[in-house]
């Protein structure tokens, strides 16, 4: 195998270290503002009278029915997660039983717990490789603005400073039943969720 | 090198990321592990993917606003950090807490252990390719322990409910019925599923002899609880350095022989037994009485410092707090169990494949709540 | 009942054998010079009656002149406990002998210290920083820490 001059290699740990040091001290400082919320965006296209069609209704319905969920599970939420999966507050009767390891297969990442500076771009990475249409639930105090840990040094305030988030559940860490109500808000915004490209707005992007 | 019959090939050994989004390491644990084909030789964990900062946070809060903040250090069992906490700042302090409360406390830290070993137990299960059936059965249980838990403070998770000096609410009327209950069906639940457990083939043929921790080694690192004690250490805090009124209770203490992964499940399987008695020995004694003793609304302890430690589920669990008489803790450190419990494993793998790697990390048993703090 | 040993005791002992390296013997721990924390760890693992061979935990506190790393020992076999300590007063540049090679339990544990507080511990297999990123600035649990 041949070493080519213009890639970078890395041998040892200390370098792989400081190589990841530097994105993430990049991803700080480019995330220092919050990503607006998706439903802001929603609302511009309605304004510009888009109908929902029957073919939008089925194809919603098949969406709603079956969210995946990607794993991201950092910290104390995710034992309510787990919870909600557990035979007491049966998440698979909302077709939401499989939690695959791998995000290519998912729609959905309920993100659940404090996020660090430290496991940001790990996030930003699972959250690109998400096929689109891909939704974000921001479940506990922690992942809307920081929680608890706010002041601390290196815990980033809220999601939403990398990632844009649809429904937010206050709480710490809320009652399953709370989550739950948070994916029946979700299905209710997917069922509003034109799916035909609108093709003004797709040639506008174009150019 | 490697032969094959006449064939000879040339293999050198790789680096595999096991990253912090996995869905067999609990919580956001990273290794990079050095393979050979599929026999471990190093594995280098990289920790610090929930690392909020608690220890700079308590010198911003009151003594007792910091108790919620201890609640989120080992979410799996937050009565005993709140438990190990208030201990620390009443040594500190020099304050008397009262019977009812010392009963209320003791019950609460064994139903604890209870529903921490019923994940412990159900994780590890699932590691060792279970699929969920056990973790299911187990999570039945652990909803009951919350309801009870519920009841007495409102909260499912992080309950916030020790305070310096006592408790913060009295338990209502309907909590001891409840438990009675309770304690009617749990041992045949032990039972139910140990029987399904105690002589499946898949079970003893990916647990026993895997992952040998040797007694010297786990006294050297410094790690306690079910794991030191499934490599025969006998050591429990509740017995050598009696904390609380554990003094006055009857119970044994499990330990293992070998010290490989089917060892450290016994244990914790017996300890669930030895809590079941713990707490109908306290439930038949528990006085009448205040639950909390008269302590000012801001805490100033004497300057100073002291250590306590409690026997959480996970190990020993201690806060080591230095006060110079104001409000606010001036440090306040915590000894991580978790984080000295996972010294040993480089040494514990090495040799092993890949899926008993697994399976060995699974039966230590770590939150990384406490491991990154 | 773990006994936190008699400090006077150990301390007159430590000093025939080790002459001139207590700085002080309070009340409930032992403050040692750091040149010969080794020696002394040492002697308090080895030597019987003694016998530490259970290490809680090491950890460190900012006083503002100076820095103190305490260590707590534990013997399982006689069930009685002794606190060590000893003070680095460079701020600059502390650093600290590493007692690694006695107790393997405090190995994360001092890469911890190193870096939330910035003392380096001499005689580590692998002294770098474990919760923070390579290149975060600067050394969080200090009292001078600016955010």
């Amino acid at each position: 195998m041949e070493v080519s001059s213009d890639k970078e290699y890395i041998y040892t740990s200390t370098e792989l270290d400081r190589y990841e040091g530097r994105i993430i001290e990049e991803l700080k400082t480019n995330s220092q503002e919050s990503i607006p919320d998706p439903a802001a965006w929603l609302d511009e296209e309605l304004k510009r009278n888009i109908l929902l069609t029957s073919v939008d209704a089925v194809i919603n319905w098949a969406r709603r029915s079956s969210l995946w969920t990607a794993i991201c599970f950092p910290a104390c939420c995710a034992f309510e997660f787990i919870a909600a999966m557990g035979p007491r507050f049966d998440l698979s009767r909302f077709g939401m039983d499989i939690m695959r390891a791998s995000p290519r297969q998912a729609d959905l990442m309920i993100t659940a717990g404090t996020l660090t500076w430290k496991m940001a771009p790990n996030v930003l990475r699972i959250y690109n490789q998400m096929p689109e249409p891909k939704w974000v639930i921001a479940m506990g105090a922690c992942a809307i603005s920081g929680g608890i840990f706010r002041s601390s040094y290196s815990v980033v305030p809220g999601y939403n400073r990398i990632i844009p988030v649809d429904v937010y559940v206050p709480g710490c860490p809320p009652r399953p039943e709370a989550l739950i109500y948070a994916i029946q808000m979700l299905h209710k915004k997917i069922n509003n969720t034109p799916v035909l490209p609108d093709l003004p707005q797709l040639m506008q992007k174009g150019k | 090198m490697t032969t094959t019959g006449e064939i000879t090939f040339k293999t050198e050994p790789f680096v595999l990321n096991f990253g912090p989004v996995h869905p067999s390491t609990h919580g956001v644990y990273r290794m990079r592990a050095t393979l050979d084909g599929e026999v471990v030789l190093d594995i280098e964990p990289v920790f610090g993917y929930l690392h909020r900062g608690i220890e700079k946070l308590a010198e911003e809060r009151t003594y007792t606003g910091f108790i919620p903040l201890t609640d989120r250090l080992d979410y799996i069992s937050p009565m005993s950090n709140n438990l190990g906490y208030c201990l620390a700042v009443e040594k500190l302090a020099g304050i008397k807490v009262p019977e009812r409360a010392e009963y209320i406390r003791v019950i609460i830290a064994e139903l604890q252990r209870l529903a921490n070993h019923c994940i412990a137990v159900g994780s590890f299960l699932s590691d060792c390719g279970a699929m969920f059936t056990p973790f299911m059965y187990m999570f039945r249980e652990r909803e009951k322990i919350l309801d009870l838990f519920d009841m007495v403070c409102g909260q499912r998770l992080t309950y916030n409910y020790m305070r310096i000096g006592g408790v913060s609410q009295d338990i209502p009327d309907e909590f001891l019925p409840a438990l009675h209950k309770f304690m009617g069906t749990m041992p045949g639940m032990i039972e139910e599923w140990e029987n399904l457990l105690k002589q499946n083939e898949i079970l003893l043929a990916r647990t026993k002899g895997v992952g040998i921790l040797p007694r010297e080694m786990a006294i050297n690192c410094g790690i306690s609880g079910p794991v030191a004690r499934g490599s025969g250490v006998k050591w429990d805090l509740r017995k050598a350095d009696p904390y609380s009124i554990y003094d006055r209770f009857e119970f044994d203490i499990p330990t293992g022989e070998v010290g490989d992964c089917y060892d450290r499940y016994r244990v914790r399987v017996e300890e669930m037994k030895q809590s079941l008695r713990i707490i109908k020995q306290a439930m038949e004694k528990i006085p009448s009485g205040p639950i909390r003793a008269e302590v000012p609304h801001l805490i100033r302890p004497p300057a100073g410092e002291a250590y306590a430690h409690i026997e959480a589920p996970k190990g020993e669990l201690g806060f080591y707090i230095v006060s110079d008489n104001s409000i606010a803790p001036y440090r306040c450190h915590v000894r991580p169990t978790s984080l000295i419990n996972l010294t040993a494993l480089r040494e514990m793998v090495k040799g092993w494949k890949v899926a008993d790697l697994i399976a060995i990390f699974g039966s230590i048993d770590i939150t990384m709540g406490e491991v990154d703090r | 009942m773990t006994v936190p040993l008699a400090i006077k005791e150990i301390a007159s002992q430590i000093e025939k054998k080790y002459p001139g390296s207590i700085e002080e013997a309070a009340q409930n721990s032992l403050v040692v010079k750091s040149d010969s924390l080794l020696a002394i760890a040492g002697y308090l693992k080895d030597t019987e009656g003694l016998k530490f061979d259970y290490f809680n935990y090491v950890t460190a506190v900012d006083y503002y002149t100076y820095f103190e790393v305490v260590y707590q020992l534990t013997s399982l076999e006689f069930n009685h406990t002794v606190i060590l300590k000893t003070r680095c007063y460079n701020r600059e540049n502390p650093a600290v002998p590493s007692v690694t090679g006695l107790w393997q339990g405090a190995d994360f544990q001092e890469r911890e210290i190193f870096d939330l507080m910035g003392i380096r511990f001499e005689g580590h297999p692998n002294l770098k920083r474990i919760f923070l990123w390579e290149g975060f600035q600067g050394h969080p649990l200090r009292k001078d820490y600016l955010q």
